[in-house]
């Protein structure tokens, strides 16, 4: 690990990695450090991958104002440079009773207030036009065109990756064990060894706190709050065309049912404060909610055709309920990218250009980096394309003709690339996340082995050092007794 | 693209798309070939390295490779056509077959019929709704089989199986052998879907617990597995409050059913079978599309491999009449309808006007267990045969051949069901 860098960020999740590449457009070395094998395995790895309009959020929070931004930046740039599956599906809130209308408009005149453009409310035939398996008793509904849906590891790798390309280093196993603050800079300790930097980006979600306190900053706590999911198969059949929500309580915005870039349809999260930020455990009772939930907008949704369950945390400070984004006024060239709880994901590109005009402020200045590419291309995927697309892919690479995953179709080469790229993975659940072997009906029944394999000759280490995604989580144990001959043995004898 | 012609076109080198092309060449095909995705031929029998395949269709006891051994080297010594690591991608309604591999890339293949034999898949945690934490450790048994028979890897060391289907049983006498300790083989049912044989061989033999009406209701443990909590259930399958309990693991092993594996089917526009989750069929195992057939786990589950011989036999041999002139009909298509304890039926009707046929085999299975039982086969209200069995499982698959002269041809259904004795 190098021992110097101009700016470290701290947290490999969407947020840091959106700040990296942000900040890769400048004169300026920037270095990001993981603590775990992977990219994406906080807030980022489990949510409901929304780029919401921004109607939601008080138009005098953080939250109200970046939300509406970062939606613009999406549709702006983020979706033009960076090959990242991005549909703007839009979403409907949904009223069944006359006395959630008040609340309908009360949402249109905050979205209106946050700058949120085609907010309209529709009524009678025209919500059923939008969505046409929703219940039978929806009386109104709000219709947000401009909300969206994003693959949320997708980009986060895409950011990683061309933050690397213009020049970013990114570390991953490098949990930071303490940072001493020496006034012009600060030495952070990291497992990879020290690094010294002029200033650091605390984007360290659920652990932000933590890393807060290394340097005496005690003025905000992270509170998780748990959210759960089911997640359907593509082939399930359930007609879901928007984003819908139920009518937000004081508590809660509802269980959403969305559809995902892949086609399957995902439905949660509850809302559940809990004590540990390590808990992502899914549990009976959540995951009853949400399933009832669900079914009160999308009533022909059951635990059939379920394919995935998973809990998320997300990492809120209750006292504001508000993003901290700010330079410490107590320690100098410390900067506290906080509670970035929802809607964080829909709000990244604006938390990243905030955070950018603090950088600015803190040094003084910026000079743009005349040979930054904003362009990043992922991996080919081959279930996304035509027979005849794929003919010339396998003919250009044979390792395309070598179907590792049978559900979602994954070759060979895309495990390649993923592993290759300058960010590349390293464990079977980022390979998953980035090109999606497992992640279909079979839940990797089949391709695990297979990917275990091509990890373990493409990395250089035995199958039983692969790890599913932390680094104690090995698959395997150790080898199966010795046969009492070998093969030529065998043949000797025969 | 790497267009190609075939008379036949099997989906599937295991032992179901083996049989099918054997015999389809034996009744005069030609021009076959068969696609599969693994590195060999054999299907899910090459990983299945225990004994006791065969004993009905060779008449003694071989491990699974040595029953797709046969079958691989009939194939080969008639010279059908095979390709090893090739993906089928899709097949369309026209019988078109695109398959991609390293070597050829890209083939798209031009059949005049087609034989589905993709087999099953395994149910997952998902299907089954456990929460919990997502920690390392947690492998369907057929992934762990591959694991430690293949691979040459041992998953773990403390081992928790949750049910008690084929696969569950033989991997807690596989992982005892190899060192590991199997704490229990969990089953929520009151009774097991093995084989009775498999139950005293592969658990009583070596002393591990067979705990009935239980199931795992949490998983536990951040990185590795570290213990799951096991609850009793009700007779409605839910767990009942206050009789959890924890049992420590690196490793739990899902054996909790089989899905045949239809995606390719239903994009060729297949129609499935509710129950058995495969494509109606008729009697010679055709489907819908005319020209398409099915045999094997795809089509229904089996208990034994060599049932799916004896079906894939009989769609092989039905495919080769399609294709060499075509299959009569009779006048009037015969339902096969599952009666009293009877799950299901396949075939699901009887459709084809056979000359020199003597019986159609009728395989289902039952419900719930029951002994001293008769099953009884109907035409409306009329009994036409019935057999005594001393005893009946959901586990084991019942074959019943009904006489060819016994169908006549006024009967528009037949009806399975299985009473006690006497009744």
């Amino acid at each position: 690990m190098k021992d110097k860098t101009d700016i470290l960020i701290i947290g490999g999740g969407v947020t840091g990695c959106f700040a990296a590449r942000e900040l890769s457009r400048y004169d300026l070395d920037i270095t990001l450090v993981e603590k775990e094998p992977s990219l994406c395995t906080g807030t980022t790895k489990a949510n409901t991958a929304l780029i919401h309009a921004g109607f939601n959020a008080d138009p005098d929070k953080l939250k109200g104002r970046l939300n509406m931004r970062g939606n613009q930046l999406y549709h702006e740039r983020i979706q033009h440079e960076l090959d990242v599956p991005i549909e703007w599906l839009g979403a409907l809130v949904v009223a069944k009773e006359e006395e959630k209308l008040p609340k309908l408009e009360e949402l249109l005149e905050k979205g209106q207030e946050n700058g949120v453009p085609d907010l309209e409310i529709v009524k009678g035939d025209d919500i059923y036009d939008l969505e046409p398996h929703l219940a039978d008793d929806a009386i109104a509904a709000l219709h947000a065109p401009t909300a969206g849906i994003v693959n949320p590891f997708e980009l986060t790798v895409a950011l990683a990756n061309n933050a690397a390309m213009n020049g970013a280093d990114v570390y991953l196993e490098a949990g930071v064990e303490d940072i001493e603050d020496k006034g012009e800079t600060k030495l952070v300790k990291t497992a990879k060894g020290d690094i010294e930097a002029d200033i650091v980006i605390n984007a360290a979600g659920l652990y932000a706190d933590k890393i807060a306190n290394m340097v005496g900053i005690d003025k905000f706590e992270i509170t998780p709050r748990r959210g759960e999911y089911y997640l359907y198969d593509k082939q399930a059949d359930i007609d879901v065309q928007t984003t819908v929500f139920p009518v937000p309580t004081k508590i809660t915005k509802g269980i959403v049912v969305t559809p995902t870039d892949e086609g399957n349809v995902l439905i949660g999260p509850n809302a559940e404060v809990i004590e540990s930020v390590e808990n992502k455990s899914t549990t009976r009772e959540g995951l009853d909610e949400v399933l009832n939930g669900a079914q009160k907008t999308i009533p022909e949704l059951s635990k059939r055709n379920v394919i995935r369950e998973f809990a998320g945390l997300r990492p809120a400070i209750t006292e504001t309920g508000d993003f901290l984004i700010e330079a410490s006024d107590e320690v100098p060239g410390f900067i506290n990218v906080a509670g970035i709880q929802s809607p964080g994901l829909a709000s990244a590109p604006a938390i990243a250009e905030k955070v950018v005009g603090i950088v600015e402020e803190e040094i003084g200045g910026l000079k743009e980096d005349p040979d930054f590419d904003p362009n990043y291309e992922g991996p080919p995927k081959f279930r996304h394309m035509s027979h005849e697309e794929q003919a010339k892919l396998v003919e250009e690479d044979e390792n395309y003709g070598q179907i590792i995953c049978r559900c979602e179709s994954v070759t060979k080469g895309e495990i390649l690339e993923a592993i290759r790229e300058p960010v590349g993975a390293r464990t079977v659940n980022d390979i998953k996340r980035r090109v999606r072997p497992g992640s279909g009906r079979c839940q990797g029944g089949f391709c695990e082995p297979k990917v275990v394999n091509i990890l373990s000759e493409e990395l250089g280490i035995p199958e039983n050092e692969v790890v599913l995604e932390s680094e104690e989580s090995k698959l395997l144990r150790e080898r199966t007794k010795e046969p009492l001959l070998n093969e030529e043995e065998v043949s000797d004898n025969e | 693209m790497n267009k190609q012609e075939y008379e036949l076109v099997v989906v599937g080198g295991g032992p179901a798309g083996l049989a099918a092309a054997q015999e389809a060449y034996d009744q005069g095909v030609r021009d076959i070939l068969i696609l599969e995705r693994d590195f060999e031929l054999g299907g899910i029998l090459q990983q299945c390295i225990h004994n006791g395949f065969g004993l009905h269709y060779f008449g003694e006891e071989l491990t699974g490779p040595e029953y797709a051994q046969q079958f691989m080297e009939n194939v080969r010594e008639r010279g059908v056509d095979i390709k090893l690591d090739t993906m089928v991608l899709e097949v369309t309604p026209e019988k078109d077959v695109y398959a991609i591999n390293s070597d050829d890339g890209m083939l798209y293949i031009d059949a005049e019929a087609v034989i589905l034999a993709m087999g099953c898949r395994e149910r997952t945690r998902e299907a089954i709704d456990i929460p919990g934490t997502r920690p390392a450790g947690v492998y369907s048994a057929g992934t762990a089989q591959r694991y430690v028979n293949m691979e040459q890897w041992i998953p773990g060391e403390k081992v928790v199986i949750l049910g008690s289907g084929d696969i569950g049983l033989i991997m807690a006498r596989r992982m005892h052998l190899e060192g590991a300790e199997v704490e229990a083989v969990l089953e929520i049912m009151p009774f097991s879907g093995g084989l009775v044989r498999n139950i005293v061989q592969c658990l009583d033999d070596f002393d591990i617990p067979l705990r009935m009406q239980q199931t795992v209701t949490e998983i536990h443990g951040k990185d590795r597995l570290e213990a799951v909590t096991v609850a009793e259930v009700d007779e409605n399958m839910q767990p009942i409050p206050g009789t959890e309990y924890k049992i420590e693991c690196d490793t739990l092993l899902l054996s909790v059913g089989l899905i045949p594996e239809n995606e390719l089917s239903k994009d060729a526009g297949v129609k499935m079978h509710d129950v058995t989750g495969g494509p109606i069929v008729n009697e010679g195992r055709e489907t819908n599309i005319e020209g398409i057939f099915a045999c094997g786990n795809v089509l229904h589950v089996h208990d034994l491999v060599d049932w799916v011989t004896e079906e894939s036999l009989v769609a092989g041999k039905t495919a080769a009449n399609y294709l060499q002139g075509g299959i009569d009909k009779r006048e009037q298509e015969i339902e096969v309808n599952p009666g009293e304890n009877v799950g299901y039926i396949v075939p699901q009707k009887i459709t084809n006007d056979v000359e020199d046929r003597k019986l159609v085999d009728l395989y289902m299975r039952c419900k719930k267990p029951m002994e001293h039982v008769t099953i009884n086969l109907y035409s409306g209200d009329k009994k036409l045969l019935d057999k005594n069995e001393r005893r009946v499982e959901p586990g084991e698959m019942i074959t019943f051949p009904v006489p060819e002269q016994m169908i006549s041809d006024d009967m528009d259904s037949l009806k399975v069901d299985i009473v006690k004795e006497g009744e």
